[in-house]
Parts: structure tokens; sequence; C-alpha cells
């Protein structure tokens, strides 16, 4: 073999060999996505677990009462209805079991100096921990809160079971009050309903809108006209959520106010407006694509029975595109349950159980958003943001899967 | 003329009536969404034309932000843009090539679309939160440029790697085969047939995923983005300032939130200025490669 022959062997080889290499980092770059999903899905519970083994009560305090009292356990809500004042004698705090017909006498770990002078408790807090076992001892009817550091070793009275949050407490929970002390309260509920609430407004508000347009754009317009159309429709979709959030807080907002005669503006109704026309470029342009999949000898043949193009249009074409219709509003809805800021700025914030669409609600990513940056990392009330998330991730999957499993059956 | 001949004709106009009410109904919705895209333009260019200067342009915000400038912003926003692409950009351009030119195993193919599908559709909020937890928290990166830019580029791959696929499939496959005729490898064929063949297509993506990147604020609110910081980040691991968060902080929780309103109309006529020219040159491009294609 002459030697020009075997150094371009060589030369091949090593041609071959780079080219492996870099057909290996398309397979790498390839992976990446489902990699990005994996480590998502890892990383939002990994933190959101932790909250069902985060105490009722705010880490590193306890709450104690007198050794008389039968109460053994509160859940968080019972908590905070004691130390707002809500409830003021045992014998209201539960219903099964009878309490101690006493008021409650309620202290803080600030109360202390109302009780003891500065010299009783010692001038480095030594005394601390014996007056706090004092004070409850002497007090039938006291519910205590203090750091956990100034429990005494000898204490008199008894400290009240060290309760972790539960499942239901959080997806069954009909309160969202996460910086309330002593004992936070995470429920699922009230944001859940609000997320709902506002992205049905939007999608009941976009798809006649988003279906007029999409039939306009498919079967109406010439196609001068929807060379015009697209662009425009597109621009819509890459307006920013934040700029969409800024002219409902300037514009629809003050609107929806005079003009429906409400104390606030910043309602749920708000939140749909803005959102239905963020999901319009979604569901336009969807349903437009399925539709502009009829076969056109469909369409002929209906005209030439001397259907109308109307008739054409709701008898042949709708009925054909159904699957990519009912995708398109997927789709919709995906975009309106996940939206962030534009929600966050019009819709009022107030985390309650939605009675109607003209009061202030808060969705889950509003809250997460808004919440996030005061919630320190790692405590009960980041678990529980970290939580919502996944909630959140697990909607926008089934939508996802919801759609995929429409667009598979359409296929056949 | 017959009754009945007379009744069709009858019905045939009714139905002819109705076509043209539905139609003229359609045709009006379409252009009232038509109308509320320039409502919302029209209006932020109106209120924020008398704020735009020089000064306001190139300055630090000044007096609690009802003074000055957005500069830090546009800044950071520009940073933000490029540090995402540089990631995004070749990852999801490999991605797309060994999508639609290498991977034959249909299953595999099947699972990782819909893992692009599923993450395309994962509220950009949750891109926050993981990105909190994974770049900021986890890998210690702290709030930064680059945290940001990372769950920036993961929010922008999908889109790109759509993009990129699309205009592959646009190549025709004789020009595959034609290549590989010759004697060229498969990474060659790739490399000097379809890739140039389905740049335009690709290039306009890339530039609409841009324009998609630098207007998101939610992802960027716990990895990098900065509340005030007048000087500018001095490498990527500091915080910055960015067009979007601050337009959201100085509309909703600004030291004096009526003054700043101006300040406010600036920022949101910066911000879709920014994605206006980002899709008139995408849109741009795509007429002149069409063009140029037509005239080959």
């Amino acid at each position: 073999m002459p030697v020009f022959c075997i150094r371009n062997k060589r030369l091949e080889d090593v041609r071959k060999f780079i080219e492996k290499i870099i057909e290996g980092g398309f397979l790498i770059s390839g992976s990446v996505t489902s990699l990005a999903i994996l480590l998502i899905i890892l990383f939002l519970f990994k933190e959101a677990g932790g909250l069902f083994n985060s105490p009722v009560v705010e880490d590193g305090y306890v709450v104690a009462v007198h050794k008389d009292n039968p109460i053994k356990h509160l859940p968080a809500e019972k908590i905070m209805d004691i130390f707002d004042s809500e409830i003021t004698n045992w014998n209201d705090v539960s219903e099964k079991e009878k309490g101690i017909d006493r008021e409650i006498l309620v202290f803080r770990f600030s109360d202390l100096t109302n009780y003891y002078s500065e010299e009783e408790l010692g001038s480095e807090f030594q005394y601390v921990p014996q007056k706090i076992s004092e004070l409850v001892a002497n007090e039938p009817g006291i519910i205590a809160f203090f750091p956990e550091q100034f429990l005494a070793k000898d204490f008199q009275g008894r400290v009240l079971a060290d309760d972790k949050i539960k499942l239901s407490d959080f997806f069954g929970g009909t309160k969202w009050y996460p910086t309330s002390t002593p004992a936070p309260i995470f429920g699922l509920i009230p944001l859940l309903l609000g997320t709902l609430l506002v992205s049905l407004g939007a999608i009941l508000l976009s798809l006649p809108f988003g279906m007029a347009v999409a039939i306009y754009l498919a079967e109406i317009a010439d196609k001068r006209t929807r060379n015009f159309l697209k662009p425009l429709i597109e621009l819509l979709a890459g307006i920013p959520s934040v700029v969409f959030g800024f002219f409902g807080l300037v514009v629809i907002v003050p609107l929806i106010q005079k003009g429906l005669n409400l104390p606030v503006g910043e309602t749920a109704f708000a939140g749909s407006v803005v959102l239905a026309i963020m999901a319009l470029p979604t569901i336009i342009t969807v349903a437009e694509d399925s539709m502009r999949t009829t076969p056109t000898a469909m369409k002929e043949a209906s005209l030439a029975l001397g259907a109308t193009k109307w008739q054409t249009i709701y008898k042949i074409i709708i009925p054909y595109s159904i699957s990519g219709i009912t995708s398109a509003i997927v789709l919709g809805v995906g975009r309106a349950i996940g939206e962030t800021m534009a929600v966050l700025m019009v819709t009022g914030n107030a985390a309650v159980i939605p009675t109607s669409f003209f009061e202030p609600v808060r969705t889950i990513p509003a809250t997460i958003a808004a919440e996030l940056g005061e919630a320190p990392a790692g405590g009960a009330h980041y678990q529980a943001l970290f939580l919502l998330g996944a909630v959140l991730f697990l909607i926008t999957l089934l939508l996802s899967f919801t759609v995929e499993y429409i667009s598979t059956k359409r296929k056949i | 003329m017959t009754f009945s001949e007379q009744e069709d004709k009858k019905i045939d106009k009714r139905k002819h009536i109705v076509q043209r009410a539905v139609f003229s109904f359609f045709t009006f919705l379409s252009y009232l969404v038509v109308a509320i895209l320039f409502t919302i333009l029209g209006f932020i260019m109106i209120k924020g034309v008398g704020v735009i200067s020089w000064d306001f342009l190139t300055k630090a915000p000044e007096e609690g932000m009802t003074e000055g400038g957005i500069f830090p912003a546009i800044v950071g926003t520009l940073y933000l843009v490029l540090g995402s692409s540089l990631i995004s950009f070749p990852i999801g351009i490999m991605s797309g090539i060994y999508m639609n030119e290498y991977a034959t195993n249909g299953k595999l193919i099947r699972f990782i679309r819909i893992m692009t599908n599923n993450l395309s559709g994962v509220p950009s909020v949750v891109f926050g939160l993981f990105g909190m937890a994974l770049f900021v928290n986890t890998m210690g990166f702290g709030d930064s440029i680059i945290a940001g830019s990372l769950t920036l580029a993961l929010l922008s791959l999908p889109l790109v790697i759509r993009t990129t696929e699309e205009a592959l499939k646009s190549v025709d496959d004789s020009f595959r085969h034609g290549s590989l005729a010759l004697g060229a490898t498969k990474l060659q064929t790739i490399r000097r047939v379809v890739l140039p063949m389905a740049f335009p297509n690709i290039i306009t993506g890339l530039i609409l995923s841009v324009g998609r990147v630098s207007g998101e604020t939610a992802p960027i609110l716990f990895t990098v983005a900065a509340y005030f910081l007048p000087q500018l980040p001095g490498s990527i691991f500091d915080q910055c300032m960015a067009l979007p968060y601050h337009l959201y902080v100085i509309s909703t929780s600004g030291t004096d939130i009526e003054t700043s309103r101006g300040m406010a109309y600036g920022t949101a006529l910066v911000l879709i200025g920014l994605i206006l020219i980002v899709n008139l040159l995408a849109n741009a491009l795509r007429n002149y490669f069409a063009k140029k294609v037509k005239m080959n």
C-alpha cells in the first residue's frame, strides 16, 4: 500500500473520531430539556417536601399551657384564633372535648416585662426561664408562646405536643396566613380557587374573540389581509406580561372601578380581562393552524352541494378541526393559569376564598412571586411556596399531557 | 317559476344574509383585536414619549426612582439577554439538529419532544423557583447575572429547539441525499448543506426568542434582579437591574407611585420599543431571505 494511502486512512480515522464526539454533543444537547424537567421536579419536591416535616408552631418556639389544662394538641387555626382573641374561653376551643371553663390569658414573650421588672429577670436574662415557668404555674388560663431556649429544665407547665404540618392542613386548608405567629397557616384552597376563577373568566372572555379571529384568518380573509394581521397578532404575543400588567393597572383597573362602581378596581375580573388579551394569540394561532389543515376536497365537496361558506365552516371545518381547537383552549388555559406578573399587578392579592368576580383575589403564581422574596430560605413559608410551585407545575404538566393526548388521537 | 323554486331562492337568500352577517361580525372582532393591540401600544407611546430623553436613557434612577433614568436597567437587560443567548443558542441548535437529523429511535424522539413541550408549558414563575433552588442556593451563585442567565436560558430553550427543528425540516431531503451521494459524511452534509439552507429561519427564531427573554420578569425576580443598583455590574456574579423588573417595581412599590408614574411610562416604552425592534428585525430578515430564495 502506498504511503499516502496510509496517511489518508489515519486522517479519515481522526475525522471519524471527531465526528463521533460532535455527534455525542448533539445527543447530550438533545437530552437537556428532559434533564431540566427532571431537575425541576427534583428540586421543587425536595424543597416542598420539607413542609410536612415542619412543626405547626414557628420553628424554635414553644407553646405551653398550665399543667391542669386538658388540651394536648392545638391545630394552627385554633392557635391563631386564640392569639387574635377570636376565642377567649378554653371551653370554646374544641367542640368535642370540654376544656376548663376559664378565660384564656394570652402571653407572648414580649409581654414578659409587663409581669416582671428588669431586675427580677436578671441582667443577662438568666432568670427568664424560671420566671416564665412560675408565671405559667400561677395562671391556670394561660397560653404562653416563647422561644425554646427559655424553656426551664423543671418547667412547671405543659408544653403542647410538637405536631407537624399535615397534608390535609395544606390541601384542605381554607386560609392562607403565612406570616401569622405563633402558628402560620398554609391553606391551598383560596389560592387554587382564585387561580381557577381568574383563568376561567379569561378563557370565557377570550374564546369567542379567539375563535372569530381564527376563523376569519383561516377562511374569510384574503391573503393580503392575512399577511398583514398575522404579524400583528404575533406582536401581541411578544408584549411582555409586565407591560400588560402595567397597562391593566393604569387603564383597565380604573375603568372597571368607575364603570362598575366598585370600591376597588383590582379584582378577579380585571385579572381575567388582562389574561384574556394575553391568551388571545395562543388561541388564535393554534386554532387557525388546525383549521387550515382541513382538506380542500372536503371544503369543496361541501360548497359543491350548495352550502354557503359559513355553513361549510361550522358544519365541516370546525368539526374536522375540533381537536386542534380543544388544544388551543387547553393551551390558552395553561397560559392563563401560569401567568404571574400581570395577574399580580391587577388582581388585588387578597388571599381569601373568592365569592364573586368583582372582589380582589390572589392566584398561586402571584403568591409565589409576591412572597418568596420575604420568606427566609429553608423555613416553612419558603417550603410552602415551593409546594405551591409544585402544584402549579403539576397542573401545567397535566395540561401539556392533555394536549399531547388530543393531538395523538387526531393523527389516528 | 314553480312555487318550490321560489322557496329555494328564499332559503338561498336567507343563507347568504346569515353568512354576510356572521362574516362581518367576525371581521369586526378581528379588527377589534388589532385595535386592542394598537390601543396598548399607542397608549404607552403617547404617555411615554415625553419622558424619553438622552438623560433618561443614560442616567441611573435618582430621588427614590422619581427622577433620573434607567441606564442600569437597560444594561442589565442586555447582559441577561446576551448571557442567556450564549447558553441557550448552542444547546438549542444542537438539540434541534439531533432531533431532526440524528435521532432514529421513534420512541426516544417522542419522549424528548414531549419533554420539550412540557418544558415550554412550565410557568415562568416555576422557572424562577427552580433557578433560585438550583443556581442561587445549591450551586451557590447567589443572586447573580449567571444564575439569571441560566434560568432564562432554560426558559427559552424549547423555543430555540422548536425553531431549529422547523427550519431543518423545511430543507428538502434531496439536498441531503445529493450531498451524501457525493461522498460527504453526515456531519459534512449538515454543516455545508443543511445548516446554510436552514439558516434564515433559524436566525429569525433566535431573534424572536431574544424578544421573549428580554421581557420576562418572574424568572429573574429571585435569581438576579436588584431593586435599585446605580452602578453597573462588575462581573457575572453580581446582581443587576433589569427593565421588566424595574417597570414592575416602580409601578407597584416605589416610594412615591404617583410621581414615578412618568418613569414607569418611559420604562414601558423602552421595553416595548426593544421588543418592537426585535420583531421588526425578525420580520425584515424573514422577508429578505424569502426574496433571496425566490430569486435563486
